[in-house]
Formats: structure tokens, C-alpha cells, sequence
């Protein structure tokens, strides 16, 4: 693992952001537009009804992880598609670059942008709402940290989808962090759910991050508990990370083997 | 001392052979024409020497080396530059020379980046975006970036194609210069025979992925009965069973 080679992969995304910052405000423009209008709606909801807790706590809390992740996941899809419109790949894949330095490279480069949409949704809300990411203080950061591990495998997953099927693939890496949303608790608890989908839920990191976080905000929730939801949410996000860089892996040796590779570009 | 060690290559997409049993060796020093017809298989030939495209049988040696033992160390050696391939169009021409002299892991890349500029006629367009080039600066900053980490091999798939006469004598020129102050190897393809018989000391035409012939390119023409290398390319393609008999 050479850490130059990272640092190009890395830097190359950096300078495309650098050369044309409405990359990067196109970005944080959504993101605003959603702290905003679900700020308010929490509000108003908070307005009705008895509720026992805060809804801007809950809902802006999970709107801002679940972009987190979305960030990494589109990060990595981003970066790849770069190389791909560029007609860069068969560049780097000829050059010493291996391909564990490669994805640690884009990664990297979701990161920075990840992070940044993190504390700007953060400060937005609040600013503007009074939300405090750290209501339940330091224990949110390893939550944090599966989120962003289970984004990477959503990322890499994709970026094998597009590898395989070609760029046009590209539209099945925009919708899948909305449907997993939907089933994964992240707005709502998971007994919500009808009961063969709360069985599907489970098999996804985040329900354990936002079932945990859920409890802690009710102050419901036992230590027991979070260190059980806490480990199974890591095991799967590693072991999807997994599949995911090895999924990555093969359809990269499939297009050695089958010539695609040599002829990747944006227009297959 | 051999640079390029290829013994009986072949690549087989299901039932279509792409390559067939293709063996050749490229020296130090020596630049060596691949000619052929469009599908000749060429761009497959230097796609597998790249290790981008994995073979189906053969061996390829890189100064003794295979891609399957020691690919790093042979990647470092090697570097192309191809009609069909660019540097990032959105990256300056700067920016772009960073990131392959960091792929590459060159020492003092700075001097090196600088003394490529100068060399390649770059200077004034250190902070242009690679897109906003012509074709013939874009030529020499993907020559540039193929020459940054001093390759001892280089692989250039119609480097010239689509570059005025004037910027593709310089572009020879270069090739030429490089080859005999560093004694690298250098594969060429083109369908300029011109070029190739003015550059080349060797060339091997391939026809159907087979090699058909192999000399001198100021000899082999008048061998075979044909006047010049056009002719004898125009032979090649409209008839190889005729030539090879």
C-alpha cells in the first residue's frame, strides 16, 4: 500500500472541487433545502398532539446521519464516474496504482465531502432550529462511524454495479439510499414496519444505529441494549464492506479477462 | 539486452481470436512497429502488454519480469500514450502532471514537472485546464505524462493520429531523442507508413491477429514484391493469404 498513490487519487478529486467549486455547492445547496423544510415541519409537529419528545431532535438528528452516509455512498460514485466521463481509467489502471489504493483514494475524497456536508447540516440546524448533533453526547461518534463504514460498501457496491453494467448504471446508485431509508428506521422505529419488512430491516446496519439512537433520546434505552445493537451494527457494516470490495474485486477481473476494462469509457 | 519478451500471445474473446499465437522481442534502444489493418489486433496486443486486458495463453516478459509476479515493478517501467486515451480534460496540465508523477512515485517531481513543461513546450500552459488544449498541446502533455516516470518501456498507440505534419515531426522527434539518450524500448503503432519508416527499426505486420511479416521497414517492401510499406500495408489488408504464400 503506497500512501503517495492514495494521496493522487485523493488529491485529483480535490482539485476538480477546487477548479470548479459549484461542485460542491450543488451539493450543500440540497442539503440546506432539507434541513430547512424538515426543520420547519418538525416544528410544526412538535405543535401538536402531547408528544413527550422533541421532533426536530429526532427527525433533523436522522436526516443529517442518513445524508452523512448518502455523502460517502455518492462520494465514491462520484469519484469513480469522474474517472469514467474522463476517460482516465485505463490511466490509472495501467500506472502501479493497485485497486485497494484506488478505493482508498476516492474514499478518502468522500470523506472530506461527507464531513463537510455533516457540519454544515449540523450548524444549520442549529442555528436555526436549536438542534444539538451531540444531545447525546460522545457515544453518537461510533454510531457515526458504522454509518459511514456501511456507506463505503453502499458506494463500492455501486461503483461494481457501474463497473458491470456500464455508466449508465449510474441511476441505480442515486435511489438506493432513499429505499433503504425507507426500510431501515431511519424516520421511524422499525415496528412500524409490517412484519416481514421489519425481519429485512434487521439485516441492515442502520436500523441498529437509529433504533439505538432512538432509545437513547427517549432515555429508554440500557447500556446492554446499545452495546448489543452497537456490535451487530458494526458486524454487518463490516461484513458488507466485505462483500462489497470483493464484489468490486471480481467484476474488475471479469472485465480484465473479458476486454472491457481496456475499453471502458463513457460511451459503452 | 531484451526489454520486451512476448512468447506465443493469444487472446480469445469466446469463439473470435483476437491474437494468435504471437511471439516478439523488443531491445533496448529499438523502436518497433506494429502495423496491421483496423482489427489486426494491435490495441490488443499493447492492452495485454499494459495488463489491462489478461492474455488467454503466452507469456509476456518485461525485462524479465511477468505481470503476474511483479506487476507493480513493471508498471513503474512502463508508460503509454494512446489516441484513445487522455489526461483528465477538467485537471490543469499542472495538476495532471502531479497526480501521474505521484502515481508513478517520482523523486523531486517538481524539477521533473518543470523540466517536462520546458521540454514539451508547456509552460505557458501550466495552469490551463487539459480541455481548453489543442490537439497538438494535448499530444504533448499525454507524451509529457507518458514520459514522466522514464519508462524503459513505452508503449504509443498511434501517437501522431490526427496532429498536423508539423506537430507530429516534433512529437517524433521527441520519441526519438528519448529512446537514444535513455535506451528505452518503444512499441509503435500508426497507419502513417512514412512515420513508420522513418522511426521504426523493425516492424511486424499483424493480420487476423497473426504475425504475417516481420523486417526491416526500408527492406521488407522490395522482399515481398511491393514497392513501398504503403503498398505493402494495402497488400496486407486487402489480401494476407496472398502475402503469406
Amino acid at each position: 500500500m503506497n500512501p503517495t498513490r492514495i494521496y493522487a487519487v485523493f488529491v485529483r478529486q480535490l482539485y476538480l472541487l477546487r477548479n470548479n467549486p459549484t461542485r460542491l455547492a450543488g451539493n450543500f445547496v440540497w442539503l440546506t433545502i432539507a434541513i430547512v423544510q424538515w426543520g420547519f415541519i418538525s416544528k410544526y409537529l412538535g405543535t401538536l398532539g402531547q408528544a413527550n419528545f422533541n421532533f426536530i431532535t429526532v427527525i433533523l438528528g436522522a436526516l443529517i446521519l442518513w445524508e452523512f452516509l448518502t455523502r460517502i455512498q455518492q462520494g465514491l460514485m462520484m469519484g469513480f464516474l469522474e474517472d469514467i466521463w474522463s476517460n482516465n481509467l485505463i490511466n490509472f489502471f495501467a500506472s502501479p496504482l493497485k485497486i485497494s489504493e484506488y478505493t482508498i483514494g476516492l474514499v478518502s475524497s468522500s470523506i472530506v465531502t461527507g464531513l463537510l456536508g455533516f457540519l454544515i447540516m449540523s450548524a444549520i440546524a442549529g442555528l436555526g432550529f436549536g438542534y444539538d448533533i451531540f444531545i447525546i453526547g460522545l457515544s453518537i461518534v461510533p454510531f457515526v462511524g458504522i454509518l459511514f463504514l456501511f456507506g463505503m460498501a453502499m458506494g463500492m457496491f455501486v461503483c461494481g454495479m457501474i463497473f458491470r453494467l456500464g455508466p449508465t448504471a449510474e441511476w441505480l446508485g442515486w435511489p438506493i439510499p432513499m429505499v433503504l431509508s425507507l426500510i431501515s428506521g431511519v424516520y421511524y422505529p422499525i415496528d412500524t414496519l409490517p412484519a416481514p419488512l421489519m425481519l429485512v430491516a434487521k439485516l441492515f446496519p442502520p436500523a441498529y444505529v437509529f433504533e439505538s439512537l432512538r432509545a437513547q433520546l427517549e432515555l429508554v434505552a440500557t447500556f446492554e441494549g446499545v452495546m448489543i445493537n452497537l456490535a451487530m451494527g458494526l458486524g454487518l457494516a463490516l461484513f458488507y464492506l466485505f462483500l462489497a470490495y470483493r464484489f468490486f474485486l471480481i467484476v474488475y477481473r471479469h472485465n480484465l479477462r473479458t476486454g472491457k476494462l481496456a475499453r471502458f469509457n463513457a460511451s459503452i | 539486452m531484451t526489454i520486451l519478451d512476448i512468447k506465443n500471445l493469444s487472446k480469445n474473446y469466446q469463439e473470435i481470436e483476437a491474437v494468435q499465437g504471437v511471439s516478439f522481442t523488443v531491445e533496448a534502444g529499438e523502436i518497433v512497429g506494429l502495423l496491421g489493418p483496423n482489427g489486426a489486433g494491435k490495441t490488443t496486443i499493447i492492452s495485454m502488454i499494459l495488463g489491462i486486458l489478461e492474455p488467454s495463453g503466452g507469456s509476456i516478459e518485461i525485462m524479465g519480469r511477468t505481470m503476474a509476479a511483479d506487476a507493480e515493478e513493471i508498471c513503474r517501467n512502463i508508460n503509454f500514450s494512446a489516441v484513445y486515451t487522455h489526461v483528465p480534460s477538467n485537471l490543469s496540465v499542472l495538476q495532471n502532471l502531479k497526480i501521474f508523477g505521484m502515481l508513478y512515485d517520482i523523486p523531486d517531481l517538481s524539477g521533473k514537472i518543470e523540466a517536462l513543461l520546458a521540454e514539451f513546450d508547456l509552460v505557458q500552459f501550466r495552469n490551463t485546464k487539459a480541455g481548453f488544449l489543442s490537439s497538438g498541446e494535448m499530444a504533448r502533455l499525454n507524451l509529457a505524462k507518458s514520459l514522466i516516470n522514464e519508462p524503459k518501456l513505452l508503449l504509443l498507440d498511434e501517437p501522431t493520429a490526427s496532429l498536423d505534419p508539423a506537430i507530429a515531426g516534433d512529437v517524433r522527434e521527441k520519441i526519438r531523442s528519448y529512446t537514444q539518450q535513455t535506451g528505452a524500448a518503444v512499441v509503435w503503432t500508426s497507419h502513417n507508413m512514412k512515420e513508420i519508416e522513418n522511426m521504426c527499426t523493425r516492424v511486424l505486420f499483424l493480420s487476423r491477429g497473426r504475425i504475417l511479416l516481420a523486417g526491416d521497414p526500408r527492406t521488407l517492401p522490395r522482399k515481398n514484391g511491393k514497392n513501398d510499406l504503403e503498398e505493402l500495408f494495402i497488400a496486407v489488408a486487402r489480401e494476407p493469404l496472398s502475402i503469406n504464400n
